[in-house]
C-alpha cells in the first residue's frame, strides 16, 4: 500500500530524512520508534505534504499513486490521514463544521454523494461517544479549550469519520492517561481492516501493549536503521537506543538525532 | 467628529487621517447631508446601504432611560459607491445598545459612531471590515461615558486584502463623573495579500480614576499551521482560506443573527479569499 524508498528531506536546508526505505502492506500495522530529533515527526509531515519540508530524493508510491506529486488536500482524499502530535486549535470554527466539510470535500473530490446532515450526525455521534467524549464538544471550536487527552481523541474521531486508507499516527499516545490511551488504543484496534494500513509513531512502548503491531522499525539519522517484529519495542524498552545506535555506526545517541 | 466637517477634511484631522481624500474631494463639492432622527425606549435598526452614489447622512438616535437599541449597519454599496455615515446615538441611564457594523461594499466606506453613555448603560459593538482592491473602509467610534458605571465593549475585526485599507479609530473618553467606566477595545485585521493595510487607533482620554479601560490591537495573516490542518484532512487550500478568513470575524458578528447579511458578509469574505 505505501512504499518510500530511499528519502531524503529537509528543512530550511538541514537534513533530516537521509535515505529512508520503508513498505508498509495492506492490513497491516507498523510501529516506527526513535528517539527526539531522529526525524519521525518529520517523515509524517513529509507523507502529508506540509509546505516547508522539502523532499531532496528518493519517492514514495501509495497505492500505485506517486503521493509526492499531490497537494495535501489530494492526499487526504486518496486516503492518507495524519493524526497529529499537537493537534491545531481553530477558533471560530465548530468542530462538526470542520469534520462536515472535510468529510464532503474528500467525497466530491473522489466523485461520491455527499453526506447528508443527517448522516453526518448519525455518524459524528457515533465517533464520539466511541472516543468517549462528550457530544457537546462536537459543536465547539475545533480543539479550542480542549485538554491535552480530548484534542488526540478528537483526532481519533475524525480518522473514524474520514475512515482514511492508511492512518498516520504521530505520538498519538503522548500527554493520554491510562484510560484514555485504553480508549484511543481501543479505536485504533477498530479501525484495523485488510484494506488499511495505519503506521505508528511513538516513543514509547505503552502504546504497543494496547496496540500489536506486524513490524516495528527503528528510525535513527533520518533512516530506519533496524526492523524487526513486536519483540523489538521490548528489546528497545529495556536496553534504550544507545546499543542499536552504536550498531548502526551511530557514534553516540546525540548523533542519532539528525 | 461629532459634525462631518463643512469643509473638506484634512490628513492633520486624526480622525480623518486614513480617509480616502481623493475621492472625498471629488465629490465634496456637492454635498447634502440628510439627517434623520430617532427616538424611543426600544429601538432597532435595520441600515443596508447599497447604491453606487454617495450616502451622507447624520442618523440621531436618543435611547430612553433603561431602553434598549439594537441592531444592524451594513454598508454594501456597489464599486463606485461611498458612503460617510456619522451615527449619533446617547443612551439614557440604565440603556443599552447592542449593535453590528458590516463595513464591505464601495470605494469609500466610512462608518461613524459618537456614543454617549450616560450612568449605568452599555453598548456591545461588534464591527467587520471586508475589503478588497482599492476600497478603504473605515470604523471610526468616539464612545463618550458621561456617568459612572457605564460599559462599553467594542470588537473589530477587519479582513484585507487587495491594496484595501482598512481602519479602526477608536477614541473612547472618560469624563471625571464615570467612575467604575469599563471600556474595552479589542481590533484585529487579518491581510491576504502584500498590498493591503490596516491602521488601528486607539485612543484613550480619561479624567476619572477608577476606571478600566483596556485595549489591544493586532494584525496578521493566515495562519499556515491552521491551513496545513485543513487541507491534511481534505478540504481544498481556498476553502480552508475562506473558512478561517470567516471564523477570524467571528467574534465581531456573534449579535448578527443567521440571514441575508450574515450570508453576504461570508460570501464576500470566501470571493475575497478566490479572488486571489
Amino acid at each position: 500500500m505505501l512504499t518510500i524508498e530511499n528519502l531524503s528531506a529537509e528543512i530550511d536546508g538541514k537534513t533530516i530524512l537521509n535515505g529512508l526505505t520503508l513498505s508498509v502492506g495492506a492490513g497491516e500495522v507498523h510501529a516506527i520508534m526513535g528517539p527526539n530529533g531522529s526525524g519521525k515527526s518529520t517523515l509524517s509531515y513529509v507523507l502529508a505534504g506540509r509546505a516547508g519540508y522539502e523532499v531532496t530524493g528518493g519517492s514514495v508510491t501509495f497505492m500505485g499513486k506517486d503521493l509526492l506529486a499531490m497537494a495535501p488536500h489530494e492526499r487526504a482524499a486518496a486516503g492518507v490521514f495524519l493524526g497529529l502530535q499537537y493537534p491545531v486549535e481553530i477558533p471560530g470554527v465548530s468542530n462538526l463544521l470542520f469534520l462536515r466539510t472535510a468529510l464532503n470535500a474528500q467525497r466530491s473530490s473522489r466523485g461520491e454523494a455527499e453526506a447528508t446532515g443527517a448522516e453526518f450526525m448519525k455518524a459524528a455521534k457515533v465517533a464520539a461517544a466511541d472516543m468517549n467524549l462528550d457530544f457537546e464538544m462536537m459543536k465547539r471550536s475545533v480543539n479550542q479549550g480542549f485538554s491535552g487527552g480530548e484534542k488526540k481523541r478528537n483526532e481519533m474521531i475524525q480518522m473514524a469519520l474520514l475512515a482514511p486508507k492508511l492512518a498516520i499516527l504521530d505520538e498519538t499516545d503522548s500527554g493520554l492517561d491510562i484510560d484514555a490511551l485504553r480508549v484511543v488504543s481501543d479505536g485504533i484496534n477498530r479501525m484495523r481492516s485488510p484494506d488499511r494500513a495505519t503506521l505508528l509513531i511513538t516513543h514509547y512502548q505503552r502504546l504497543l501493549d494496547h496496540v500489536q503491531p506486524d513490524r516495528v522499525h527503528v528510525l535513527m539519522g533520518g533512516r530506519i536503521v533496524r526492523s524487526g517484529g513486536p519483540e523489538l519495542a521490548l528489546q528497545l524498552e529495556a536496553e534504550g537506543y544507545a546499543g542499536i545506535a552504536a550498531e548502526a555506526g551511530l557514534s553516540n545517541i546525540m548523533d542519532a538525532a539528525a | 467628529m461629532t459634525a462631518l466637517p463643512t469643509l473638506l477634511p484634512t490628513r492633520r484631522d486624526e480622525a480623518w487621517r486614513y480617509a480616502d481624500l481623493k475621492t472625498l474631494g471629488a465629490i465634496w463639492p456637492a454635498r447634502q447631508q440628510q439627517v434623520r432622527s430617532l427616538a424611543g425606549a426600544a429601538l432597532t435598526l435595520d441600515d443596508r446601504i447599497t447604491g453606487n452614489g454617495w450616502t451622507d447622512e447624520r442618523i440621531e438616535i436618543s435611547v430612553g432611560e433603561g431602553g434598549s437599541l439594537t441592531g444592524t449597519i451594513e454598508q454594501a454599496m456597489d464599486a463606485d459607491g461611498v458612503t460617510t455615515q456619522l451615527y449619533a446615538i446617547t443612551l439614557a441611564a440604565g440603556a443599552r445598545a447592542d449593535l453590528t457594523l458590516i463595513n464591505s461594499g464601495g470605494r469609500y466606506g466610512r462608518l461613524a459612531l459618537d456614543i454617549s453613555l450616560h450612568e449605568g448603560a452599555t453598548l456591545d459593538l461588534g464591527g467587520a471590515i471586508v475589503g478588497g482592491s482599492d476600497q478603504t473602509l473605515e470604523i471610526v467610534t468616539h464612545v463618550r461615558h458621561l456617568g459612572p458605571n457605564a460599559t462599553s465593549r467594542q470588537t473589530v475585526r477587519a479582513v484585507l486584502g487587495g491594496t484595501a485599507v482598512g481602519s479602526y479609530l477608536g477614541q473612547v473618553a472618560v469624563a471625571r463623573a464615570a467612575q467604575k467606566t469599563d471600556a474595552e477595545q479589542s481590533f484585529k485585521a487579518l491581510l491576504l495579500d502584500r498590498g493591503a493595510t490596516a491602521n488601528a487607533k486607539p485612543e484613550l482620554e480619561i479624567f476619572a480614576d477608577d476606571v478600566k479601560c483596556a485595549h489591544g490591537a493586532s494584525v496578521g495573516e493566515l495562519d499556515k499551521l491552521a491551513l496545513f490542518y485543513f487541507e491534511s484532512r481534505g478540504i481544498p487550500p481556498k476553502q480552508a482560506e475562506a473558512l478561517l478568513a470567516q471564523a477570524f470575524v467571528d467574534d465581531a458578528i456573534t449579535r448578527l443573527p443567521e440571514g441575508d447579511a450574515r450570508a453576504a458578509l461570508l460570501a464576500r469574505l470566501a470571493s475575497l479569499v478566490s479572488a486571489r
